[in-house]
């Protein structure tokens, strides 16, 4: 069945995109143009479901099954085919992209509603469905990366998808400087896959992930034995930088917000940007090795949740403050990835799937009811107005702030729990620092948005509720947020209540033999719980405080601490640094030195410089040959006289 | 025969066109595509009927030209060259098609000039002889010449005299080389015959080769063109009318690489191994520079060719890795930028037919007003980018990885080094492509322009398939190489002791012993005789026994201790 089935998984969304791609203007139709992309998800989401369905049936060791679909390259040592892995992980993350894309696709049907790029927009969702699903589906690196960059690509055609929209950051004027940002700072973390790839190719002559785990888990290799396979992990976890937003690579998401908002919820939020901790998890085997790449893993990631959760703090747009909170939550699960809890980073992914598309989705609700307003100090008051928008919002925020028993406090406290357990409490006073300006910043923005005085203008803006075609999406995903945490229920409520640690056991199972993880007591897990509850709860009240019982307190903060604001609200510098330091020094070199002297002046002056000597020799020697007989006579006679006089006198 | 039909086609129809009163238009249209059209179905019967096992060469003639000196008319072909004909053959049709409403002036030789052309390219690629080799190379030259110099731009007597004389200034010095390597002949004759010097030229002293090998290398290296030997081609590529363009760049450069795989590594193996490090720094130093330079242009055209150079790196590089995976990358690589930037060309000819401008800042929002020229521009932005699922793709992966592996080079930092040339080709195409379609429609003349016609999307259409055709299914047309690049590679590994690829290389010296078995996709289930069994011992295919290449079996080379402890790694695979 998982043979049958998962040609049609991958290949619906491709012929979505082909149909919608070059027909879409000829069927004119939004209602056919939705329903074709809509639906090449959805039955893929129901075959997906059986798939996991009959995992389910097989026992835990057979829950692997490898379909190879056709040859790729083949070149002297080298072969790689289009084969696929269908396993607990790839069907965790097959069930995430299917079901979330299924639910974004409906929701895009009335978000996009009489945009003329309508079946483009469709076209382009689709072939990132496709792309994606070749990410996380692929048994091996190089059909990974295929799917690597195609969802790169797809990213920069959404994020350009109004391209003729400004749209304002550091070095930035359209969105299309913004889509170019985004492509271009993932070849970066690309390189890295590469050079990773090669590395590996050429030290186990394969690229397959079974194959590698075997090798590596065979017993030759003990952690830290090996400074290639650190090599190796680190190329790979840039590459998981660039695509997962992580510091330095991070500075491509925010930007990427110039794309319509479903696209900042499917892809920049729940599935693209997860890509990275899909590929470490891939290969948690090679990553368990190198004790120094997990430790490089583990720093920047608490780096980049901290970092990206300050500015979250100060952002006006909406839409920023979610991105800088995608970062931050990213930075989370590689916390986790770093600590060696792979299961705990893949239940964030889900869980964070699941909330981050629905605030995404809710903002956008707001957007389109506000006439693309996106600035939340213009907007104020607007749960009278959007009460399905405000209600599904509000379960969001409280899901991702951590407070129990909705699905973030789950996951997130799995996380603090084995950075405490595994790391220590350094690592966990970040990542709950973090934790807190999270609650914090969420509830800012529920506040900003649909608490206090109303804001905008009444005359030019009149809000209004979204169709039904957007807000049962949102219930839909309200649910999933709230009963998500089931999945993965801590240890004091029972042996094996969490589904999904047994789910992928078998996965990690090689990583665990170099990696053994300690165990807390149940004590120690109960207060970490408590405290990190209370933490979320502190975070939620401070927001309220500021913002609805003394508003203004936060202009007084900021005047009272311009330095740290002025900081955050140009988030660390961090664009400003690449645009001086990278992009205007690399223009600059090419521009004044490599093109302007070298080439022109250095090669081709030394070419004209060659034919200018030739070109004045002949001229020269051509005077020689003026044709007028009594110079030759001259220089006749000259001759004799010269050679004669040799003669006699030599 | 069907070798000599494909060359003598064009060569045919340019004489029928001779023959037409210059005023009839439109029949020098039709016979120019008829003969190249017809050129196109020769050559597919040629690639159907070659036998991808056979590692000699196909199709041959032999027949003698000047008997005293060993000069013979001598034609054949392997994968390699098989494929650059095919690519020749493709690429015509389109370019000729590409100039219907852009030539107006002198149309009737300007059609003639292109079938001359396409004549010397195929002669290139199919002679087995050192002189007639020569001959043709030089009679690509001409044509050329007088397309850029009667139907260019502005500066066209600057481009035409650059290109004519850096071209000259190489194939001069190749002259002196093929005179010299030919005194090496049999019993002290001389010889053009290159499958003899195939055998011979390897023996000849290490001193002697690295002359021939410098003589030979720099005259292919102007024509790829190698770093710092480039600067011709910017000039060319924005004078020369854009089938000109196409052709330079589609077909032309790959004479080099060509010349490259066929005199330098398989003539003189041993100088290549000592140039390659040269080489190879070359070619990563063009694929930065290029790129670099690509980055600051403001005319298109000029940014297109600036690419080539860094695209042309990658080729070079993959051949001086001197591994099956790099030769095999390098030859896909010639395909795939002769579609790519081919494509960018056309695509840059169709706008400036009707804007009558290159600068990047006239442009601007054409997204809006020709969606269908913005969308094959698209994609052939990304091929030319390498984006997996696309040709470029394959091919520059396969020559990196090529790099990597080699032992043959002196670094890994080459592959590395290069690799970053994917952000770069991303910088370079994205500005490119965002500064002419993205944004507002600012200028008035680009909001009324045309989108494409059906004869212009007729020309994209074809390339367009093939690109995506390669990006996933690379073997059609890798496996045609395989064995031919193995052949070459077979001899550079025979030097330093290894046999993965010596049968290979053997029987194509030999061609009148049994045909080596190599395996070729589709085939890796033919049941082959173990190495060590006894002549004689039935095998199902091949009486020849070879150990079947394929790296999913390799053994891994991790050695564990008796005694069960932990163990370091393995040093790198050499």
């Amino acid at each position: 069945m998982v043979s049958t089935f998962l040609p049609f998984i991958l290949l619906l969304p491709l012929a979505g995109f082909v149909i919608n791609g070059i027909f879409g203007k000829k069927l004119n139709s939004e209602r056919l143009s939705g329903l074709i992309g809509a639906s090449a998800v959805g039955i893929g989401f129901i075959l997906s479901v059986a798939i996991f369905i009959e995992l389910l049936g097989l026992s835990p060791d057979a829950r692997s099954v490898g379909v190879n679909l056709a040859d790729w390259i083949t070149a002297g040592q080298f072969s790689v085919g289009f084969s696929y892995l269908v396993d607990p992980l790839s069907v965790v993350f097959l069930l995430v992209i299917t079901g979330v894309g299924t639910l974004i696709h409906i929701y895009s049907m009335g978000y996009m509603h009489g945009d003329p790029g309508f079946s483009r927009f469709f076209a382009y969702l689709n072939l990132f469905i496709f792309m994606m699903l070749n990410l996380v589906l692929a048994d091996n690196l190089l059909l990974t990366f295929l799917g690597w960059e195609g969802v790169g690509l797809c990213s920069f055609l959404l994020i350009g998808f109004w391209y003729d929209r400004k749209f304002a950051g550091v070095g930035i004027l359209w969105t299309g400087d913004a889509a170019k940002k985004a492509f271009v700072v993932n070849r970066i973390g690309d390189l890295g896959m590469l050079i990773g790839m090669f590395i590996l190719f050429s030290q186990f002559g394969t690229l397959n992930y079974g194959q590698l785990t075997q090798v590596l888990s065979s017993g030759a290799f003990f952690p830290g034995g090996s400074d290639l396979l650190t090599a190796a992990a680190l190329c790979l976890f840039v590459g998981a930088c660039g695509k997962s937003a992580q510091i330095p690579l991070g500075v491509w998401l925010p930007d990427a917000m110039a794309g319509p908002t479903p696209v900042s919820a499917l892809i920049h939020a729940a599935t693209m940007v997860t890509a990275g901790i899909f590929l470490v998890s891939r290969n948690a085997t090679l990553f368990t090795l190198s004790p120094t790449a997990m430790t490089v893993v583990t720093c920047v990631a608490a780096t980049t949740a901290l970092v990206a959760a300050t500015v979250g703090i100060v952002q006006n747009d909406i839409k920023k403050v979610l991105a800088y909170s995608t970062v931050s939550q990213l930075g989370f699960m590689f916390v986790a990835l770093g600590v060696g809890a792979f299961t705990a980073a893949v239940f964030h992914v889900v869980t964070h799937a699941f909330f981050k598309a629905l605030l995404f989705l809710g903002s956008g609700s707001v957007i389109h009811g506000m006439h693309e307003e996106q600035d939340m100090q213009k907007m104020g008051g607007l749960k009278k107005y959007m009460p399905q928008t405000y209600k599904t919002y509000l379960i969001g925020a409280i899901a991702i702030a951590g407070i129990f028993p909705l699905s973030g406090f789950f996951s997130k406290d799995e996380i603090l729990y084995h950075a405490f357990n595994d790391s220590g409490p350094v690592l966990w006073v970040v990542g709950a620092l973090a934790a807190f300006c999270t609650a914090f910043y969420m509830f800012r923005s529920v506040y900003l948005t649909f608490d206090g005085k109303e804001r905008f203008d009444h005359h030019h803006v009149h809000p209004h509720e979204s169709p039904a075609s957007m807000t049962i999406p949102l219930w839909i995903l309200a649910v999933l947020s709230v009963v998500g945490g089931f999945l993965g229920l801590p240890a004091i409520f029972g042996e094996h209540v969490h589904l999904l640690h047994s789910w992928l056991e078998p996965v990690f199972a090689p990583a665990y033999k170099f990696y053994s993880q300690h165990h807390a007591s149940h004590t120690t897990e109960l207060v970490l719980m408590v405290v990190s509850l209370c933490i979320g709860i502190a975070g939620i009240l401070t927001a309220r405080r500021v913002y609805i019982q003394k508003p203004g307190t936060a202009d007084k903060v900021a005047a009272r601490f311009p330095a740290i604001h002025k900081l955050l609200w140009h988030k660390w510098y961090m664009d400003e640094v690449y645009e001086v330091g990278v992009v205007k020094f690399i223009w600059m070199t090419s521009q004044s030195f490599l093109y302007r002297i070298f080439d022109k002046k250095i090669i081709d002056g030394m070419l004209h410089g060659i034919a200018n000597a030739t070109g004045a020799a002949g001229r020269g020697l051509r005077q020689l040959q003026t044709g007028v007989v009594t110079n030759y006579v001259t220089l006749f006679v000259l001759g004799i006289l010269l050679i004669v006089g040799y003669l006699i006198l030599g | 025969m069907l070798l000599l039909l494909t060359l003598l086609v064009p060569l045919v129809f340019a004489l029928l066109l001779c023959a037409v009163p210059s005023g009839n238009k439109s029949l020098h249209k039709t016979i120019a595509t008829a003969g190249s059209v017809v050129a196109f179905a020769v050559s597919l019967a040629l690639w159907f009927s070659f036998d991808k096992t056979n590692p000699g060469f196909q199709f041959t003639t032999n027949w003698m030209w000047i008997p005293s000196l060993d000069i013979g008319f001598r034609l054949g072909v392997d994968g390699m060259s098989l494929l650059m004909v095919v690519l020749t053959t493709f690429i015509f049709p389109i370019s000729i098609i590409a100039s219907y409403d852009s030539i107006h002036d002198r149309q009737k030789m300007y059609y003639i000039m292109l079938l001359l052309l396409q004549f010397g390219l195929l002669g290139v690629f199919v002679s087995l002889d050192t002189f007639l080799f020569y001959i043709f190379w030089e009679v690509v030259l001409i044509p050329m010449y007088f397309l850029i110099g009667i139907w260019g731009g502005k500066d066209r007597i600057y481009a035409a005299m650059k290109f004519f004389i850096y071209t000259m200034a190489g194939s001069l010095l190749m002259l002196v080389a093929i005179i010299y390597l030919g005194q090496y002949g049999q019993n002290g004759g001389f010889t053009g015959d290159m499958q003899k010097l195939m055998t011979i030229a390897p023996t000849i002293p290490l001193d002697a080769q690295q002359w021939l090998f410098l003589a030979f290398a720099l005259s292919f290296c102007i024509k790829v063109p190698l770093f710092p030997l480039h600067t011709w081609l910017p000039d060319a590529h924005t004078q020369a009318p854009t089938a000109g363009s196409v052709i330079l760049a589609g077909v032309m450069l790959k004479m080099g690489t060509y010349g490259l795989i066929r005199f330098n590594l398989q003539l003189f193996p041993q100088a290549s191994l000592h140039y390659a490090d040269l080489i190879a720094i070359l070619s990563v130093v063009g694929i930065i520079y290029g790129a670099l330079v690509a980055m600051v242009q403001t005319d298109i055209k000029k940014l297109v060719a600036y690419s080539s150079v860094a695209h042309m790196g990658f080729v070079t590089l993959g051949i001086f890795s001197m591994t099956a995976e790099g030769v095999q990358g390098a030859v896909l690589q010639m395909v795939n930028h002769g579609l790519s930037t081919g494509m960018l060309f056309l695509l840059i000819g169709v706008i400036y037919e009707r804007r009558h401008t290159r600068e990047m800042s006239e442009f601007g929002g054409l997204a809006k007003s020709m969606p269908v020229y913005a969308t094959f521009f698209f994609i052939a932005v990304l091929a030319s980018v390498g984006l997996p699922g696309l040709n470029g793709f394959v091919g520059e992966y396969l020559t990196l990885i090529g790099a990597y592996l080699s032992d043959h080079l002196g670094s890994k930092l080459y592959a590395v080094v290069a690799s970053s040339g994917v952000i770069l080709a991303a910088v370079y195409l994205l500005i490119l492509f965002q500064k002419m379609f993205f944004g507002p429609l600012t200028k008035s003349e680009n909001a009324s322009l045309k989108d494409l016609s059906g004869r212009e999307i007729g020309m994209f259409v074809p390339i367009v398939i093939l690109c995506i055709w390669i990006g996933f299914q690379p073997n059609t047309f890798l496996s045609v190489t395989e064995t031919s690049s193995r052949a070459v590679v077979g001899v550079i590994e025979g030097l330093k002791g290894e046999s993965r690829y010596a049968d290979v290389a053997a029987a194509r010296l030999n061609p009148n012993a049994p045909p080596a078995l190599v395996p070729v996709k589709g085939m890796e289930n033919v049941k082959i005789a173990p190495p060590g069994t006894p002549p004689g011992t039935p095998s199902s295919v091949s009486p020849v026994p070879m150990p079947m290449p394929n790296s999913k079996k390799e053994p891994i080379r991790v050695k564990v201790p008796a005694d069960g402890g932990p163990v370091q790694l393995p040093p790198p695979k050499r």
